[in-house]
C-alpha cells in the first residue's frame, strides 16, 4: 500500500506534535499512577510478602497488620503442640517513636525478631548484617529514611521508646506504605521499645511441616488455640493492602487518575485524527470513487493511529524510564516491571485504534457526490 | 453492438424532508466502447448525476442501468466499489489527487486497490505516467505540478485499472486552452484507440469538436442526443444550445 497514511499523518508536523503530546502524557500519567500503585501495593504488605511463614496468628479482629493486638506469648507452645506446625516463632510489628539528636521525634514501626529464625528478618541489607542485632540495643534500618531519622552512620545511638537504640545496619529499598519507616531488632528489644510485657506477643508466625495440608493445620490451630486468627500469609497480605489501597481510598484515588490519563489520551487522539479525516475527507472519498471497499479506508485511518501509538509509546516510555529511576530515592517508589511496560504497548495501541473509530464514522457516511465537487 | 453503458427510464429523486427533487426523470442513452460522448446541459440539469450512477458511485430510483452488461440498478453499496474498481476509471475537475502522495504513488495507489505488487505497480504506474507523457514527474508530489501535468497524472490513475469505461467531469475547466486541448486528445485516444467508452461532463465549448456524439440534457431529460457529424459544422464553433439541434 502506498504510504497514505504515513504521509497523511506527517503531513501537518503541529497536528502530529498535538497528538503525540496527548500520547506521551497519556502514556507517562499511567505509568506513574499504575507504577505508584504497584508500589504503594508492595510496600503495604512488605513485611508479610518476604516473611517464610505459612501462616500468621493475630489477635482477634485484626484486618491488617499494622492493626495488631497484643495477646499472651503462651499460645506459642500452644500453637507448637498443634499437629503438622514443623515451626511457630513470636514476632512484634507496632508503632512507636523514635526521637532523633535534634529533640524531634518521628514515628517508626518496630519489627521483632528471633534472628535465628528464618521466618521473618530484614533483606537487602547493604551495610551489616543480622547476626549484628545480636549486639545490645542493636536495630536495622532502611538507608532510605537515614535522614528522616537522623541517622549519619553505622554506631550512631538513638532512643526508642524511652529505651537506648544503636544502628548496626542498613537495607536498602524496604518501603513502609505509612510515613513510619521499619526498624528492625531482636523481639527482646522490641518489647522494651513498644512498652510490650514480658509475656506478650503481637502475632506468630508458623511453617507447616512438609506434606501437612495448610488448611487442615489452619483449621486445627484454630480448634487448639483460643482467641486467635490464623491466616495464610497470601490472604493476610491481600487484607493488609485492601485495607490501605481500598478501605482508605488510597489506591482508588490513584487507579482514578490512571483512568483519566486514559480518558485524556483517548480524547486527544480521538480529535486529532478526526480533524485529519475531516482534512482528507476528500481524498477518502476520491479512494471510494476509485472503488475501494470501506476496509480498504478504514485501513488506512487505522494505520495513522497505529503509527502515531507507536511513536507515542516509545516517546511516552523514555519519559516514564527517567520518572521511574527518579522515583526509587523517594519514598513512594514507582514500579514498572516489563509486563506492566508490555501492558502499556497494548494499551496504548487500543486507546489510539478506539480513539480513530470515531472518524470510521465519519468516512463510512461520505457523501459520493463530494468526489464531483469543485 | 453490446453498449458499455445501457440507461432506461433512469428515474432520480434526491429526498429533501417532505419534499423532493426529481433530479433525472426517465433518461435513455446508450454508450459504446471506442466512442466520446459529451454530457453538456446547464447547471443543475442533471448531467452530473448522470454521470455518477453510471460510475454506479449514486444509485438509481427507479429505471435501469446496465455496465459492462450487468445491471447495477439494485445493487448493495457493498457490491459497487468492486463493479467500479473493475470497469471505470474518473477523471474529476479537481484532478482530485492525493497531495501527501508523488504522482506515481497516486497512481501505484490505483494499482493497489487491485491487488497488483507493489513492485510489478511501481513498474506499471512507470510506464502509465510515460504513457500521458510525464514520466519525468513520476517522483513530484501534486503541489509541484501544472493543472495539465496534474489532469495527466489523473489520466494516468484512471488507466491504471485498465477499465473499459472512463468517466470524466470537466476535465478541462481548470485548464487553459492548449492543456486542455492535449487532453482532449488523450481522451480522443482513449476511445479511439484503445476502445475505452469515454464520457465527459463539460461546459466547456472548446471541447465540441473532439465529441463522436453529444447528448444534452435539460431539466433531467434529454434533451437532444447528437452525432456530431450531423450537426452543422459551423455550430459546433459557436455555443452549445444551437449545435443541439440534429437527428438522433
Amino acid at each position: 500500500m502506498p504510504p497514505l497514511a504515513q504521509r497523511n499523518l506527517f503531513h501537518d508536523k503541529v497536528r502530529l506534535a498535538v497528538t503525540l503530546t496527548g500520547i506521551v502524557f497519556s502514556v507517562v500519567l499511567i505509568v506513574v499512577q499504575l507504577g505508584l500503585f504497584l508500589g504503594f501495593t508492595t510496600a503495604t504488605s512488605n513485611l508479610i510478602d518476604h516473611s517464610n511463614a505459612d501462616l500468621w496468628i493475630t489477635s482477634k479482629n485484626v484486618p491488617y497488620v499494622e492493626q495488631g493486638v497484643a495477646f499472651s506469648e503462651r499460645k506459642l507452645n500452644q500453637v507448637r503442640a498443634v499437629p503438622g506446625v514443623a515451626d511457630a516463632q513470636k514476632i512484634i510489628a507496632r508503632w512507636t517513636q523514635w526521637k532523633r539528636h535534634d529533640g524531634g521525634q518521628d514515628s517508626v514501626q518496630i519489627v521483632g525478631i528471633n534472628i535465628d529464625d528464618p521466618m521473618e528478618r530484614p533483606w537487602n541489607l547493604v551495610q551489616g548484617s543480622v547476626q549484628d542485632l545480636k549486639s545490645p540495643d542493636a536495630v536495622i534500618l532502611d538507608d532510605l529514611y537515614r535522614q528522616k531519622l537522623g541517622v549519619t552512620g553505622i554506631g550512631e545511638v538513638f532512643e526508642i521508646g524511652g529505651h537506648r537504640a544503636r544502628v548496626v545496619g542498613f537495607t536498602h529499598g524496604i518501603r513502609s506504605f505509612t510515613t513510619s519507616p521499619y526498624v528492625f531488632t531482636t523481639f527482646k528489644n522490641a518489647q522494651n521499645y513498644t512498652n510490650l510485657r514480658e509475656d506478650q506477643t503481637m502475632f506468630i508466625l508458623v511453617k507447616v511441616a512438609p506434606g501437612a495440608r495448610l488448611e487442615q493445620v489452619r483449621r486445627d490451630i484454630l480448634d487448639h488455640v483460643r482467641d486467635v486468627e490464623v491466616f495464610k500469609t497470601a490472604e493476610f497480605s491481600r487484607m493488609t493492602t485492601f485495607y490501605w489501597m481500598f478501605t482508605t481510598g488510597a489506591g482508588v484515588a490513584v487507579l482514578i487518575a490512571a483512568v483519566l490519563g486514559l480518558v485524556v489520551g483517548f480524547v486527544v487522539v480521538a480529535q486529532t485524527i478526526y480533524a485529519t479525516t475531516v482534512d482528507h475527507i476528500r481524498e477518502f472519498g476520491t479512494l471510494k470513487a476509485m472503488g475501494a471497499p470501506n476496509s480498504y479506508v478504514y485501513k488506512v485511518i487505522m494505520k495513522q493511529a497505529a503509527i502515531a501509538a507507536v511513536m507515542g509509546y516509545v516517546l511516552g516510555m523514555i519519559v516514564s524510564v527517567f520518572v521511574v529511576h527518579g522515583s526509587q530515592k523517594g519514598g513512594a517508589a514507582i514500579l514498572m516491571p516489563p509486563s506492566m511496560a508490555a501492558g502499556m504497548f497494548f494499551l496504548t495501541l487500543l486507546m489510539c485504534v478506539g480513539a480513530a473509530l470515531v472518524s470510521i464514522n465519519k468516512v463510512t457516511h461520505i457523501d459520493p457526490a463530494l468526489v464531483f465537487k469543485g | 453492438m453490446q453498449s458499455a453503458i445501457a440507461v432506461r427510464q433512469l428515474v432520480k429523486k434526491y429526498e429533501e424532508g417532505s419534499a423532493g427533487t426529481l433530479a433525472l426523470r426517465g433518461v435513455d442513452v446508450d454508450v459504446h466502447s471506442g466512442e466520446l460522448l459529451m454530457l453538456m446541459g446547464p447547471s443543475g440539469s442533471g448531467k452530473t448525476t448522470l454521470l455518477s450512477i453510471m460510475g454506479c458511485i449514486l444509485t438509481a430510483t427507479s429505471g435501469s442501468v446496465r455496465v459492462a452488461g450487468r445491471e447495477v440498478v439494485g445493487l448493495g453499496e457493498k457490491q459497487l466499489p468492486a463493479l467500479r474498481l473493475e470497469h471505470i476509471g474518473f477523471v474529476f475537475q479537481g484532478f482530485n489527487l492525493f497531495p501527501t502522495l508523488t504522482a506515481g504513488e497516486n497512481v501505484e495507489l490505483m494499482l493497489d486497490l487491485k491487488g497488483v505488487s507493489a513492485a510489478k505497480a511501481k513498474k506499471r504506474a512507470q510506464e502509465l505516467l510515460d504513457q500521458v507523457g510525464i514520466a519525468e514527474k513520476y517522483a513530484s508530489f501534486p503541489a509541484d505540478l501544472s493543472g495539465g501535468q496534474k489532469q495527466r497524472v489523473a489520466i494516468a490513475r484512471a488507466l491504471a485499472g485498465d477499465p473499459g469505461i472512463i468517466l470524466a467531469d470537466e476535465p478541462t475547466a481548470a485548464l487553459d486552452s492548449h492543456t486542455g486541448r492535449n487532453v482532449m486528445e488523450m481522451m480522443t485516444d482513449l476511445a479511439k484507440k484503445r476502445g475505452r467508452a469515454v464520457v465527459i461532463v463539460t461546459h466547456d465549448s472548446r471541447v465540441l469538436s473532439f465529441a463522436d456524439r453529444i447528448v444534452r440534457i435539460e431539466d433531467g431529460a434529454i434533451a437532444r442526443n447528437t452525432e456530431v457529424e450531423t450537426v452543422p459544422p459551423g455550430l459546433l464553433a459557436q455555443n452549445l444550445p444551437q449545435a443541439s439541434v440534429g437527428l438522433v
